[in-house]
């Protein structure tokens, strides 16, 4: 049986050719079954890495502190204007920084809501007004000129670095760096630009107003310029907001010690806060979340997956099992003329093997076909995982093999006699 | 061709190929047992043709299973070239049958997706390892029954007499001690039939041992000589003088 395997297979597949129609209509289980594992697979981890990507922007080693405005008291006495004062407090970013001993940098973001020019170009991004540790916490990249620096902060002075959407935007065609943005009433220097958070996707950057961007610009000149009370204009009515920073960005030595540091955040915040004015956001959770919804997604899919091709193998099986009973005299045959039972297990488990991974190649191909097209239509990122074909096939072949060892056992162990006569 | 064949032939003319000694397969139908065959001694020799005979029920088909080595005898001793088989198991009986027995039978029963050449080739495929010259062997006996032209024909491009004389290529290309023919001309006509039969005719003066089985007396008369069936026992054994002659 040295060569004789090839011979095996060669033989098998022209038993198969004999019944075409009825081969390729039994590979169709697994065909479905295992482009459906390779297509669900990638579709799958397409939508975590999306979801990763955005959570490990925020930082797996950062924890966040943001301002919420708190649930509004019953008491609106008619009156259409009001000031809300609220929110995480600079003696809070002071705690943050300097008695937290895991904490390794602290930065403190306030967000302004100032209108933000170059000549007639005109747009209303998030003015961020931060310090230069900034891009070291959240390590968001450079795509042109520098970030803030610490020279900036100290000389005040009016400088400002656009974010990717918001200098394409004012300044389609040339480079922004060095231009005068006027944010607000102040001009501003541009000197470097980010490159853009997500990494843009498929649609085209919308035009005018649509556009979300950030504006970067020093702490400093930003109380200087616009203070902390920030004036909402929301449908009509006219609300105040004091609030002194959006956000607190907190950089923690090690992973390990994220949750210790934002338990700690969160009883230093309660201590010190009389309302829910914050929340505390733990980007190390949200991934370790994200992970957990992706494995019960893989659960899932799995459950799917197997028993799609639970029902192809056994789908497999029933034929090889008429197979078998209709040839019976050949198997009779091939027995008087020596045959052992070895050999007619390997020819009937062969031919099984042949079909389902004859049917497990079709459906790599249709499996990796899918998520080309579902990219394509639907718009959602795909990522087809080496493993997943090598594993499609793999559990093809293994289904060949262990729905086919019943049919070639029943086969081998006829009775050459009976299956002579049998007609 | 024929002195060349003779020359491969491993038994010496005269030497026992098969010997059976107190022979005995009982079936178990029910409550009832059945005695296929009950106690039969005898020794069939190389180079000689026999046709076996007898009514249904006379044990001619037990017999032959046994002798075919699909069958084990329930008791009694069963020696082929020597070789003891009733008390081997199923894989030893199947490399007995590989080795030293050549399959014909009524229904020609070639395998349908297979060529002639392959047919032939089949006893040889299992063998563990196979001999070296096996294609050169299945070409020569193809050329010998006279299907040389034919050797990429699929069975049911042939006819039957055709489909036997594949048939009879593949039971020879193990070079077997006896060939075993059951009722290898009862599918025939007449005419097909006859080609058959000189055809084994000369299969025996090459000194081929041959095993005829058969209800037909006309048939049976061909071979050289005659044993007779009854009850599972021997009724008669007759040496037919005409047949060596025809």
């Amino acid at each position: 049986m040295k060569g004789g395997l090839m011979r095996t297979v060669r033989l098998g597949v022209s038993s198969l050719l004999l019944h075409k129609l009825r081969s390729i209509l039994t590979t169709l289980g697994v065909l479905f079954g295992v482009s459906s594992v390779i297509a669900m697979l990638a579709i799958g981890e397409g939508a975590s890495k999306h979801a990763q990507e955005l959570i490990r922007e925020l930082g797996s080693q950062n924890v966040i502190l943001r301002s919420v405005k708190p649930p509004e008291d019953v008491v609106t006495g008619g009156q259409q204007s009001r000031m809300a004062s609220y929110g995480l407090t600079a003696s809070d970013f002071r705690r943050m920084r300097d008695s937290f001993p895991g904490v390794v940098r602290a930065v403190p973001v306030s967000i302004l809501q100032q209108e933000v020019r170059y000549e007639s170009r005109a747009l209303n991004p998030r003015v961020l007004a931060t310090t230069w540790q900034y891009r070291d916490v959240t390590g968001r990249p450079i795509c042109e000129g520098r970030f803030l620096s610490p020279d900036d902060e100290r000389s005040v002075s009016n400088v400002c670095v656009l974010g990717y959407e918001v200098a394409r935007y004012l300044i389609p065609f040339e480079s922004a760096v060095g231009k005068n943005i006027k944010i607000g009433s102040e001009y501003f220097t541009c000197v470097g630009v980010m490159l853009p958070r997500v990494p843009l996707s498929a649609d085209p950057p919308q035009a005018g107003a649509d556009v979300t961007g950030e504006v970067f610009i020093p702490m400093e000149t930003g109380i200087k310029w616009f203070g902390d009370i920030q004036v909402k204009i929301r449908s009509g009515s006219r609300e105040m907001e004091q609030v002194e920073l959006h956000e607190i960005y907190a950089q923690v030595d090690a992973s390990e010690h994220v949750e210790l540091v934002a338990n700690a955040a969160k009883a230093m915040l309660a201590r010190n806060h009389n309302q829910m004015d914050y929340n505390v956001v733990v980007p190390l959770e949200l991934m370790m979340k994200e992970e957990e919804t992706k494995r019960t997604f893989n659960i899932v899919l799995g459950s799917i997956a197997g028993i799609s091709l639970l029902v192809g193998g056994i789908g497999i099986m029933n034929v090889m099992l008429a197979t078998v009973t209709e040839r019976t005299r050949e198997i009779g045959i091939r027995r008087a003329l020596g045959a052992k039972r070895k050999h007619i297990v390997t020819q009937f488990l062969v031919e099984t093997v042949v079909l389902s991974v004859g049917g497990g190649l079709l459906g790599i191909a249709l499996g990796l076909l899918i998520p080309v097209i579902v990219e394509k239509t639907a718009n959602m990122p795909t990522i087809v995982t080496p493993t997943a074909p090598l594993l499609a096939f793999g559990i093809s072949a293994a289904i060949g093999v262990i729905f086919g060892l019943y049919p070639a056992w029943r086969a081998a162990n006829m009775d050459p006699v009976d299956a002579l006569r049998h007609e | 061709m024929p002195t060349k064949e003779a020359a491969q032939a491993r038994d010496r003319a005269g030497e026992p190929v098969v010997e059976l000694t107190d022979v005995e397969r009982v079936y178990r139908m029910g409550n009832n047992e059945v005695r296929a065959l009950d106690g039969l001694t005898f020794t069939f020799r190389a180079g000689e043709y026999w046709s076996i005979m007898g009514s249904s029920g006379s044990g001619k088909s037990t017999l032959l299973n046994l002798l075919g080595c699909i069958d084990r005898p329930s008791s009694g001793s069963y020696r082929i070239r020597g070789t003891e088989v009733a008390t081997l198991d199923d894989d030893e009986l199947s490399e007995i049958r590989g080795q030293h027995i050549g399959f014909v039978f009524q229904s020609y029963n070639l395998i349908a997706q297979l060529n002639v050449l392959e047919n032939i080739l089949v006893p040889l495929f299992y063998w563990d390892e196979p001999p070296p010259d096996a294609e050169e062997r299945a070409r020569m006996l193809a050329e010998r029954v006279g299907l040389g032209g034919r050797l990429e024909h699929k069975p049911n491009e042939l006819s039957g007499g055709q489909q036997q004389r594949v048939a009879i290529a593949r039971a020879l290309v193990n070079n077997p001690a006896i060939l075993l023919a059951d009722e290898a001309t009862g599918n025939l006509d007449s005419k097909t039939a006859q080609e058959i039969l000189a055809l084994f005719d000369e299969l025996h003066e090459e000194g081929k041992t041959i095993l005829l089985v058969t209800h037909e007396p006309s048939v049976g008369r061909r071979a050289e000589h005659t044993l007779r069936l009854s009850d599972g026992r021997i009724a008669e054994v007759t040496h037919n003088r005409e047949g060596a002659s025809t």
